[in-house]
């Protein structure tokens, strides 16, 4: 066995969340409590770290809970769940940034985390001064600092501004000299947070390949991410936090697996009755809707590139008809990007009683993001049955839809397509 | 059942162990970063402006003309026989480095949240780095009052050896308010407000402006158990040498400044697990 670099056991972290006071109905009531004010504040605030008497109490959150695990040098363990599992807390607790309230954790070696690319920069600094600050904020000693100076300012690429106050920088340029900075550490336990949501694609891929190279020398590194591609291409091992919880622990393909499926919360279906946007008008109906991987499983947070199904249980109350389904693609806002007909595709359909109506998409060509899709359903006899314009809500997940695993700023457009590259250079005549 | 993590390099976080002054220990370990923050406050002080360390010498200069018109010549305050410029100058330069110190120092834990949310030190290098850092404005201040004994004829006496040990008195009693004020201030930040106008009461219950003598004998060693009386009165004794030496005074404020640094700390350790969380 390998030695051991991090051990918890049983840990918690409770935080106090506000409490509504009651409300005061008369102007008396109001002028007391106006007056009572200050003491109030003073409870309040005097009770935001006073918890560990009474762990029952109605407005304690517990952001992490009982969590034990065991991890080992050259591991790279990443961490999945939905926003709030706890992820960001248990690294938190981790760095020591926060105290656990219950429990312990051992650590081994010379830990750095990253939760943020480039803190400490001050702005009215220079560039050459914030690289020494920022260094050794991370934990680099000032030595280490002056050593790998020339080699963070080429990586960098701002060598020509080293001398001006980062205020004056691009967002780029400070995300470019935060991350060279953070490249250039060697500690025995990397932790980085979610830094890759900052970056441009190729910001991300070079952290990820630092990454990479951090593990393969045989330290270990802790991720927090909601890019599933880089949790499968990075990391040995995954755990999936719910509530606070972990919940699973293992390999990060099946890990991954039961996240999409059965632990998110991400996808809402607008099939009920109930749904005020829907408008159905014919006797046929759309009954319940669900989204499948590629071996048939239920998904909620569908992957970016992958093949995907899109399923629809049909009741038809009448006779038996030839029938057509229009599935339109949305962004968040509304925005329509495409749209999938089962006419236009060639295929007529005959609905009777009940039936299930598929259609799978191969590399799902949708950026990572939240998506919403209308689904309609029309007779060959009396047109528009159904239609739930809000048929699925869902986030997709990153993962590698282009082979480089990158993908394109949102502005260029919503939908991925990939193409085929040939480069035909004619030799000129000598 | 033997826990394989039971080994002594281990380092361990727990519930237990936080409020343990452990951390106290790890300060010489964290000293490049406690220098690179004292770096990043001195020049961040007077980045941008034309004047520079400039300021460092007006504040105290122009502080002096308003008391010397006002205090010296309008109302006539007494300084021991001394020309009142010099006598409000040579407490000038202790109380303006204690002033901005404790102001700066008080509200560092609260202005560097971001770093505190984001990153493992121990805290206390927060408040530290901005006293350390105000000795620059305190040196130039020095440096300003020396050439002025030196113009107003006052020659170099065997009482000068004094001013180091008043020096660490006027540190750690800047210090200890700082880490009781700063660490409060976090949770509370009604102490970010009342810091301000409290170091200006507090110049008034200081021998700034007037001298020690005005204070009845009985009362003036109740009067040292704010430090900067001993601090201040020593500067004036030791420096302009027109009084004699008060060594009570000093020994009092020397004792309360240590209480007040040594609880300061060990309170700010107490409280410093906190921070990130109700910061």
């Amino acid at each position: 066995m390998s030695d051991l670099t991090i051990s918890t056991r049983g840990l918690g972290k409770a935080y106090r969340i506000g409490r509504e006071r009651e409300k005061s109905d008369t102007l008396l009531t109001a002028f007391g409590q106006g007056l009572a004010a200050p003491f109030r504040n003073f409870r309040n605030l005097t009770g935001l770290n006073t918890f560990d008497q009474d762990d029952a109490a109605d407005d304690l959150f517990w952001a992490l809970k009982d969590v034990s695990f065991d991890i080992h040098a050259g591991e790279t363990v990443g961490f999945v769940g939905a926003n709030g599992a706890g992820k960001s807390t248990l690294l938190k607790v981790l760095s020591r940034i926060t105290d656990p309230t219950r429990g312990e954790v051992r650590l081994r070696g010379r830990v750095s985390s990253l939760l943020e690319v480039g803190t400490g920069f001050h702005p009215e600094l220079s560039g050459r001064d914030n690289i020494m600050m920022n260094g050794t904020i991370l934990g680099m000693s000032r030595e280490e600092v002056r050593r790998k100076f020339d080699e963070i300012v080429a990586f960098s690429g701002v060598e020509q501004f080293l001398d001006t106050p980062i205020k004056r920088y691009s967002t780029g340029m400070k995300v470019r000299l935060g991350f060279s900075v953070a490249a250039h550490l060697e500690p025995d336990i990397m932790i980085v947070d979610e830094v890759l949501a900052v970056g441009d694609a190729d910001f991300q891929k070079r952290c990820l390949g630092k990454m990479e190279d951090v593990a393969s020398r045989g330290r270990t590194v802790l991720f927090v991410s909601h890019n599933m591609g880089a949790v499968q291409n990075l990391c040995s091992r995954c755990m999936l936090l719910k509530g606070g919880r972990i919940v699973e622990d293992g390999n990060p393909g099946d890990v991954i697996r039961t996240y999409l499926s059965a632990y998110s919360t991400g996808a809402e279906t607008g099939f009920s009755d109930d749904n005020e946007l829907r408008e159905t008008t014919g006797p046929l109906r759309f009954t319940a809707g669900r989204m499948l991987d590629a071996a048939g499983n239920e998904i909620q947070r569908p992957v970016s590139g992958e093949t995907t199904t899109f399923e629809l249980d049909v009741e038809n109350s009448g006779v038996p008809m030839a029938a057509r389904v229009r599935l339109i693609f949305k962004e968040k806002d509304g925005n329509n990007l495409f749209a999938l007909h089962s006419g236009m595709s060639g295929k007529i359909m005959t609905v009777g009683g009940r039936s299930k109506i598929a259609v799978t998409l191969d590399r799902l060509p949708l950026l990572p993001g939240s998506y919403r899709i209308g689904a309609a359903i029309i007779s060959s006899v009396d047109g528009v049955s159904d239609r739930i314009p809000n048929a699925f809500l869902f986030d997709i997940e990153a993962s590698t839809f282009f082979p480089s695993g990158d993908y394109p700023p949102r502005r260029h457009g919503g939908v991925l397509m990939d193409g085929e590259w040939t480069v035909h250079t004619e030799t000129s005549a000598r | 059942m033997m826990d394989p993590a039971e080994h002594s390099d281990f380092h361990v976080i727990s519930a237990k162990k936080r409020r343990s002054l452990a951390s106290l220990f790890e300060i010489p370990a964290y000293a490049d970063l406690l220098r690179f923050l004292v770096l990043r406050s001195i020049k961040v002080r007077y980045a941008q402006s034309v004047l520079g360390f400039g300021w460092a010498i007006i504040q105290p200069l122009m502080q002096m003309f308003v008391f010397t018109i006002i205090f010296g010549t309008l109302i006539g305050v007494k300084s021991d026989g001394e020309n009142y410029a010099v006598f409000a100058f040579t407490a000038l330069v202790p109380w303006t480095y204690f002033s901005n110190a404790l102001t700066q120092a008080t509200s560092s834990l609260t202005a560097n949240a971001n770093l505190i949310s984001k990153i493992y030190f121990p805290r206390l290098i927060l408040p530290l780095s901005e006293v350390s850092a105000r000795l620059i404005d305190f040196l130039i201040g020095m440096v300003m009052l020396f050439i002025m004994l030196l113009v107003y004829g006052v020659a170099p006496s065997p009482g000068w050896l004094l001013v180091p040990v008043l020096v660490i008195i006027m540190i750690m009693t800047a210090a200890g308010a700082a880490f009781w004020l700063s660490a409060l201030s976090v949770q509370y930040r009604d102490v970010n407000y009342a810091s301000t106008f409290m170091v200006q009461i507090l110049m008034y219950a200081s021998p700034v402006v007037y001298s020690v003598n005005i204070i009845p004998a009985d009362y003036q060693r109740l009067y040292a158990l704010n430090p900067m009386v001993g601090v201040i009165d020593g500067f004036r004794s030791a420096l302009l040498g027109s009084a004699p030496h008060r060594l009570d005074l000093i020994a009092i404020g020397a004792v309360v400044s240590l209480i007040l640094f040594v609880s300061g700390a060990i309170y700010f350790q107490r409280r410093q697990h906190i921070f990130a969380d109700v910061g």
